[in-house]
């Protein structure tokens, strides 16, 4: 197949030229020369790989990379099935399984256009969920990554069907198979086990209908915000459920396979990685649609023109350690949007002319988790920048030190930590609208004694606000 | 999806020619997909093409509204109305739509209509070409009951033929069944036609019923998928004498599809571009 595709593009020129110049009322075949075609095979693994080449399989950073074999004493169908190790937590060669299958060869690809969705039989040593199963990625543009979550796995052959959002875009698509999967048991002690998938390859079903894409959790969310930021309408994740033969498959997409729309440009410009743009003052409604279906859900984002700009920090770099400031250079990346369940946060990062703001809206509980810990043992303060518009602002910041392990851990019927963890709590209020405040918080309390792993800032209330130069320093 | 059933009778016929040397199976090479010949009866005598926008033509449907005894026998779970909102004609189709709404104590609404009184029949050929709606606890049904002879007649005695039924949360499957005096209710005589590779509520399939004496034939599409005669039922065939009437409803709810669930969507339409009715040509 490849040698044809191969032979047949290099004449493409050739032939164009040709019949352009000589029977060029053939129309039909003069067309067809001029779009390069790829191969319509559905099979991904039946019995053996197929078609994808000699070097297709790239483990994910951390997984145990050689989790995926060939075994051929176990299979659905035929003599041979993809077994799939994961291990123990403690494995020293990566704590769990999760890979990608790509077509080999730079250029290749599948049309997959004429399929309805990805299906494969799977069974486990023992009833599992496994986390992630999809396709669509291929560690290049990763553009119409798809994946089922969840997926319960039982001791039985049961087969399972990954829909595809819209077929019409996989005209050449690499990453035919996708998957991530952990340890069974408590964080940190997860317990191994094996899957097998069978029978691995796209189909057209015929049964996957009604097509109902969500963006936003398919909220119409109300977002108050200034010139200059940036809303991702991906990072609450994109969606798209089918009804596949009475009940419904959800999966998760990417923005390529939607078409986002503002009703007002000039004000609020969308892009198409689903990036809204806030250009000026006013108002304006962004909504999404997948092959023709709106989506539920909708973004009516309000600017209220120019933010003033934040205070420019005054302390030396050396007394800092910045979590969040353009002024100083981070000691640790952070996750700016946990996506704490029950929360409901809208969470957005401005640009004002280079300077960075994090913008609150509808602040319920969120976070600004560290990727890892900050020693503040020599540290006495947290200094945050904060501006809002209304004078009942008020916001709880909670300074958290999750202790040697790690973890935040929290009594989920208290809400103060548990475990190893302690944390000192805070309350800015009485700001004045319009204006930044610098507020310096004394990492006092149970901190005084326990602060070199500080591993988040959870923020409560609000429930509008904006942040910057978030760091922590010594007087 | 239909090519692809035209493609298989066609290789089967053969075999079914020679195996049943059943004579209604008659398949002839089709042209278009609203042609069936699973059925023979070819005279018209009653039809409603739906081509007038607005109310539905009152000369031949009426309306059952209310939620009937026990909810219409069944635990349904919707009031029918004859409102525009839950029954219209529109662009060519009849319009039945299920809503999720508060009325009159229900927490659905819907819409049933009925010949009864206006189009009655014995015999003959009844179809229609019907979209149905999908989601758990929809319960479409396209469907004959027999005239109850100003109530001196009750069902089951009054006997009932249900052309064409469908649970929302089986998107690929129909089924035909009777009921009548010692069949009635879970026990009616009953089969299912499923589709391979398609639904039934993604697009339109003509479902009938070829109807004589001492026998039902039921088609949907241009598959003839059951036969049912006075051999089928444990008890009185009462299909010998009528004359009976249609029915066209959506429920929601009740004992056979169970209630709707948190996947289901409302508002959810049932669309019906046609019903004709033929003449029995052999006996009348």
């Amino acid at each position: 197949m490849k040698n044809i595709t191969f032979t047949y593009r290099k004449m493409i020129f050739l032939l164009g030229c040709v019949f352009t110049l000589i029977v060029s009322c053939e129309r039909e075949l003069s067309d067809e020369a001029v779009f390069a075609t790829f191969p319509t095979t559905a099979e991904v693994f039946i019995d053996a790989p197929v078609g994808l080449g000699t070097n297709f399989y790239f483990p994910y950073n951390g997984s145990k990379a050689t989790a995926w074999t060939v075994d051929s004493e176990v299979s659905y169908q035929g003599n041979a099935s993809m077994r799939f190790d994961v291990p123990n937590a403690n494995d020293p060669d990566g704590n769990y399984a999760g890979a990608i299958f790509r077509i080999d060869g730079d250029g290749s690809g599948r049309d997959l256009s004429g399929f309805d969705a990805l299906t494969f039989w799977a069974k486990a040593t023992q009833a599992v969920t496994i986390g992630e199963i999809g396709f669509g990625e291929d560690f290049g543009e990763n553009k119409y990554v798809t994946t089922r979550t969840n997926i319960d796995l039982t001791t039985n052959w049961v087969k399972y069907v990954v829909p595809i959002p819209d077929p019409s875009k996989l005209i050449q698509e690499r990453g035919l198979l996708r998957y991530s999967a952990g340890g069974i048991g408590p964080v940190g002690n997860e317990v191994g086990y094996t899957f097998w998938l069978d029978e691995v390859k796209f189909e057209k079903l015929g049964t996957v209908a009604q097509p109902q894409p969500v963006i936003l959790n398919g909220q119409d969310v109300i977002q108050q915000t200034f010139n200059g930021s940036i809303i991702n309408l991906a990072a609450s994740g994109l969606t798209q459920t089918f009804n596949v033969s009475g009940s419904n498959v959800t999966v998760n997409t990417t923005p390529a396979y939607f078409l986002f729309a503002s009703s007002e440009p000039s004000v609020a410009a969308v892009d198409e990685n689903g990036l809204v743009t806030i250009l000026k003052k006013g108002t304006a409604n962004v909504t999404a649609e997948l092959a023709g279906v709106l989506a539920e859900g909708s973004l009516e984002v309000t600017s209220s023109g120019n933010l003033p700009a934040p205070p420019v920090p005054t302390q030396p770099a050396a007394n800092v350690k910045s979590i969040y400031s353009d002024a100083y250079t981070a000691v640790t990346g952070s996750n700016f949007n946990p996506g704490f369940g029950g929360s409901t946060t809208q969470i957005s990062e401005a640009d004002l002319n280079g300077n960075k703001v994090q913008i609150y809206s509808n602040n319920n509980f969120t976070g600004i988790i560290f990727d890892s810990t900050v020693d503040a043992s020599a540290l006495s303060h947290l200094h945050i920048d904060i501006y809002t518009q209304q004078s009942s602002t008020s916001v709880e910041v909670q300074i958290r030190d999750v202790g040697g392990n790690g973890e935040i851990e929290t009594n989920v019927f208290t809400g103060f930590p548990d475990g190893d963890d302690k944390d000192f709590r805070f309350t800015i209020s009485g700001l004045t609208p319009g204006t930044w405040t610098s507020v310096e918080i004394p990492l006092d309390g149970d901190l005084a004694a326990q602060k070199n792993n500080l591993g988040a800032l959870i923020l409560a209330g609000g429930p509008d606000f904006i942040l910057d130069n978030i760091y922590f320093y010594s007087e | 999806m239909i090519k692809k059933h035209k493609y298989k009778m066609r290789t089967k016929q053969v075999f079914v020619l020679l195996l049943l040397t059943v004579s209604f199976f008659v398949i002839s090479s089709c042209e278009t997909d609203e042609t069936q010949t699973v059925a023979n009866f070819t005279e018209l005598v009653m039809s409603d093409e739906f081509n007038v926008d607005g109310a539905p033509d009152a000369t031949i449907w009426g309306y059952d509204i209310g939620i009937g005894d026990n909810g219409w026998g069944n635990n349904e779970l919707q009031y029918y109305t004859d409102r525009t909102e839950n029954v219209t004609v529109q662009n060519g189709v009849l319009i039945i739509t299920a809503k999720e709404e508060q009325f009159n104590g229900s927490s659905y609404t819907s819409a049933r209509l009925l010949t009864k009184g206006k189009f009655e029949q014995t015999y003959g050929r009844f179809e229609a070409r019907i979209r149905v709606p999908y989601g758990k606890g929809l319960w479409p049904a396209f469907w004959l009951l027999g005239d109850d002879s100003n109530g001196t007649q009750v069902w089951p005695q009054i006997g009932e033929i249900d052309i064409m039924e469908y649970v929302g949360d089986d998107p690929t499957r129909v089924f035909g069944t009777v009921h009548g005096p010692g069949y009635s209710g879970a026990e009616g005589i009953t089969k299912s036609l499923e589709l391979d590779g398609d639904r039934f509520d993604t697009g339109f399939h003509v479902f009938g019923i070829e109807w004589g004496p001492d026998y039902i034939n039921y088609y949907v599409d241009d598959v003839l998928y059951n036969q049912i005669t006075p051999e089928d039922v444990p008890g009185e065939w009462v299909f010998n004498r009528g004359p009976f009437y249609i029915i066209l409803n959506v429920a929601v709810g009740g004992a056979l599809p169970g209630s709707p669930n948190a996947e289901t969507v409302f508002p959810q339409t049932m669309l019906v571009d046609y019903v004709r009715v033929y003449k029995n040509s052999y006996n009348q």
